[in-house]
């Protein structure tokens, strides 16, 4: 615990004195700390609860129009930002930015979550693959009837509001960074304390076996509900808070996108370990310096290296990181192994 | 929005043989999926990028000032190797395997089509201009392409063989027993993998065949392939594995579903609405079987 704790402090440490020893890389370590974000939430149901969603992209979504629709729907009106598109006839002063964001960003959390509610009643009583592919369906859904509406921008897009002038330059990076820190650690510490009590063996239960679960006397779909709304709990907040940092919304290439961001979330918990609680963090932190190297230096190319990465990272390390890891030294991680055991699966193999 | 569809009846009879004509194309890529996944017990996500790369082949050959029909002969030749190039590659390591992992790898490869596609063929809306006219029905009030009756034909051609293929063929029975049992197949002495190798050949040679009528009939686009796979999915559960009359009902159902939802709503929502369908069907399934206690399975 102690040895933990000073691990703990040290990454606290340096995410917060992180802004101002690589500002060139405010952004790049923003949406560092929502991918972490995304993974490890989504390993709340993924990994833990064995339901692997496509559809996270849904509260994702979701959140980033709430939260800028709130920002800009609490002092103008709605209808004539979006028309108005780029070009500006309203300003934000400081104190409505802030404001709006502070009311935007708990809409953008808690609407999602009522929302998970609402569909998880309906859809989490699928298994399997129908589950993934429904989730998938409803995540393509949510895009392409939001390209439709109009007031939220059709297929224009939606431009969020910018950062009003408060005197520095360096104030948006900052805020944005520490926003995006803040919610990251929010969700480690809800997701660690989750992981502690007897709801994550409630989840494990329904991974390896849902009808034993139930007939052990466990309301198998009021847990699953509530795994998924804290889910889209902090998917929301992520949204929210990228809606802010991208500056810039469009229904099927940055809220919905599933191509992308709903692939990404499955994929970095997948690499680091599905079912961990560090392995997201460590697979968030790997596939965003490789995907960041990637988009950089070749260009054009990226989907065909996603497209490849998911098939290799799928075949040959299902078990991702942390999975690896946990074969090779298993007394890390608390297992008591028999020499004799061991000697002989190495013999097997 | 207006509903003429419901005040004028040539409207209707027009979205409904529209839609009609559509969905013998869905079924016939639906049907291919229920092959695989009665076999394979897999989901292919890279289904509707097969279809298109189906219809890129049949483009291409129109670009060359060939005929574009040709290409329903063409385009599963080379899907067929497309199609076990893959199985190779990448299927035959995810048969046994959970489902979601062939989900993901089968995404991940629709992926990478998608965007090799892109680079090749640029990311135009394209259409092979197959110059067959049209036909007019009813004093000229219903207009249907010839292309579209064509290829509804040529859908049925095809999967009138390919039934007839699996019912007599020696590699059609072996497909048969393996989707049954694939253990006692193989100690019957069926070579299982040759077996999945030719099923995943033959669903890819559908999409191929669907995709060259596509390109034919509609457009193509290299990122319109995931709609097609999420159709012939929805098909595919609406009417069960290897329910046949099934597939092909429940594909021109959502045929005509598609054309009214166009009809009504606007083409905007025409993509979305097939996905909420999608969902609402699993939801309705899902409500219906939970009175029983089961779920799907």
């Amino acid at each position: 615990m102690n040895k933990n704790f000073i691990l703990y402090a040290a990454i606290l440490i340096f995410g917060l004195a992180a802004p101002f020893i690589f500002p060139a890389f405010k952004v790049q370590l923003s949406i560092l700390c929502v991918l972490i974000v995304l993974a490890t939430t989504w390993n709340i149901q993924g990994g833990e609860m064995g339901y692997n969603s496509f559809g996270n992209i849904l509260f994702y979504g979701l959140g980033m129009y709430l939260c800028a629709s709130v920002q800009v729907g609490m002092f103008f009106p709605l209808a004539e930002w979006t028309e108005s598109g780029g070009e500006k006839t309203f300003v934000h002063t400081p104190t409505q930015f802030f404001q709006g964001m502070a009311v935007g960003l708990v809409v953008a959390a808690v609407v999602p979550t009522i929302v998970a509610g609402l569909i998880g009643y309906s859809i989490l009583g699928l298994r399997g693959h129908y589950f993934a592919i429904c989730t998938l369906g409803l995540g393509v859904a949510a895009g392409e009837i939001s390209g439709g509406i109009e007031i939220i921008g059709a297929g224009q897009g939606f431009t969020t509001p910018p950062f009003p002038n408060v005197g520095s330059l360096e104030a948006r990076g900052e805020f944005f960074y520490f926003l995006s820190f803040f919610t990251l650690v929010l969700t480690f510490i809800a997701v660690r304390s989750i992981y502690s009590t007897r709801f994550k063996l409630i989840l494990n239960a329904i991974r390896d076996n849902e009808d034993k679960a139930e007939a052990m006397g466990i309301e198998t779909m009021k847990y699953k509900i509530i795994g998924w709304m804290i889910s889209a709990f902090f998917c929301g907040l992520a949204g929210g808070i990228m809606g802010g940092l991208v500056g810039y919304i469009d229904s099927t290439d940055v809220a919905f996108d599933g191509r992308e961001m709903g692939v990404f979330m499955v994929l970095m918990a997948i690499l680091g370990g599905k079912g961990t609680l560090w392995g997201p963090i460590i697979g968030a932190t790997i596939f965003h310096i490789f995907k960041e190297g990637f988009w950089t230096f070749f260009l054009g190319w990226q989907y065909v290296a996603l497209g490849v990465l998911i098939v290799v990272i799928v075949i040959y390390f299902p078990e991702g990181i942390m999975g690896w890891l946990r074969e090779k030294y298993p007394e890390r991680f608390g297992e008591v192994v028999d020499e004799k055991d061991r000697k002989a699966q190495v013999e097997l193999k | 929005m207006d509903f003429l569809v419901f005040q004028y009846p040539m409207i209707t009879l027009q979205a409904c043989l529209d839609g009609i004509l559509l969905g013998v194309l869905f079924a016939l890529i639906a049907y291919g999926m229920a092959l695989q996944w009665g076999v394979m017990n897999i989901i292919n996500i890279a289904q509707g990028d097969l279809v298109i790369l189906g219809g890129y082949i049949a483009y291409f050959m129109y670009l060359y000032g060939i005929h574009p029909a040709w290409g329903v002969i063409v385009a599963p030749v080379i899907m067929y190797f497309v199609g076990i190039a893959i199985y190779k590659l990448v299927i035959n390591k995810v048969v046994d395997r959970d489902l979601f992992i062939s989900i993901l790898a089968t995404f991940g490869i629709s992926i990478l089509f998608m965007q090799l596609m892109n680079f090749a063929f640029g990311a135009d809306v394209v259409l092979a201009n197959s110059g067959y006219g049209t036909t007019m029905l009813f004093d000229n009030n219903v207009v249907l392409p010839n292309s579209k009756i064509f290829s509804a034909f040529i859908s049925i051609v095809f999967a009138i063989c390919l039934v007839i293929y699996m019912k007599k063929s020696k590699l059609g029975r072996a497909i048969r027993a393996t989707a049954q049992n694939a253990r006692a197949a193989k100690i019957l002495g069926v070579d299982t993998e040759k077996v999945y190798a030719a099923t995943f050949g033959i669903n890819a040679a559908l999409c191929g065949v669907a995709g060259a009528l596509i390109s034919i009939t509609f457009t193509i686009h290299p990122y319109m392939g995931l709609p097609y796979t999420i159709r012939s999915f929805m098909i595919v559960i609406v009417a069960g594995l290897g329910n046949l009359p099934g597939v092909a009902m429940s594909g021109m159902g959502l045929g005509v579903f598609e054309e009214f939802a166009d009809y009504i709503l606007g083409t905007e929502f025409r993509i979305g609405s097939v996905f909420l369908l999608l969902v609402l069907i699993l939801v309705y399934r899902r409500f219906k079987l939970s009175r029983k206690r089961e779920y799907l399975k």
